[in-house]
């Protein structure tokens, strides 16, 4: 196998172990957020809530990721 | 004909060791991406209210200080626990 396959199946396992990490912590906070006591089925303010709760997720890693990202270069820069 | 074992093998070792070169490089973006999942979940505990339409400033700013004291909690920890370590030994 060439070195350039063997980097592609790297990559890819690398982002779906990334995918699935992010996707359980997602889901546990959504659901501590957004269901009260579990009823039949998840209603509309439910579906709803869980929708937004993934984008404020999404938002809150995203902005994690520049803070910690601008620390590791100021960390950098003093060495 | 000849065959020239010695550039063969020369070339495959220089192919390694840039296949490992390549892998150490993804794994240093794979342990950030991993503190930054850490991070997340514990800032989002300390900082998110309801959820809502947008992220506000003020959440912005507690998720980055967050990030920032998780950091300095965990080195003052470390270099605290190091000096505990040195000076008592641990029993």
């Amino acid at each position: 196998m060439d070195t350039g396959t063997i980097m592609e199946q790297v990559k890819v396992q690398i982002a779906v172990a990334n995918a699935q990490e992010l996707l359980q912590r997602m889901t546990d906070k959504c659901f501590k957020k957004c269901i009260g006591k579990p009823g039949g089925t998840l209603d509309n303010s439910e579906q709803k809530c869980i929708a937004m709760c993934m984008d404020r997720y999404m938002d809150a890693w995203n902005t994690v990721s520049r803070a910690y990202n601008s620390r590791l270069q100021r960390e950098r820069a003093r060495i | 004909m000849a065959f020239d074992l010695s550039s063969a093998s020369a070339s495959a070792n220089a192919e390694a060791s840039e296949l490992q070169r390549m892998i150490a490089v993804e794994q240093q973006k794979a342990q950030f991406q991993a503190q930054v999942n850490t991070f997340t979940d514990v800032c989002w505990d300390k900082c998110m209210d309801k959820p809502s339409s947008k992220l506000d400033s003020r959440t912005e700013t507690c998720l980055a200080s967050c990030v920032e004291r998780f950091i300095d909690t965990t080195l003052t920890i470390t270099n605290r626990f190091t000096h505990m370590a040195q000076k008592g030994g641990m029993h």
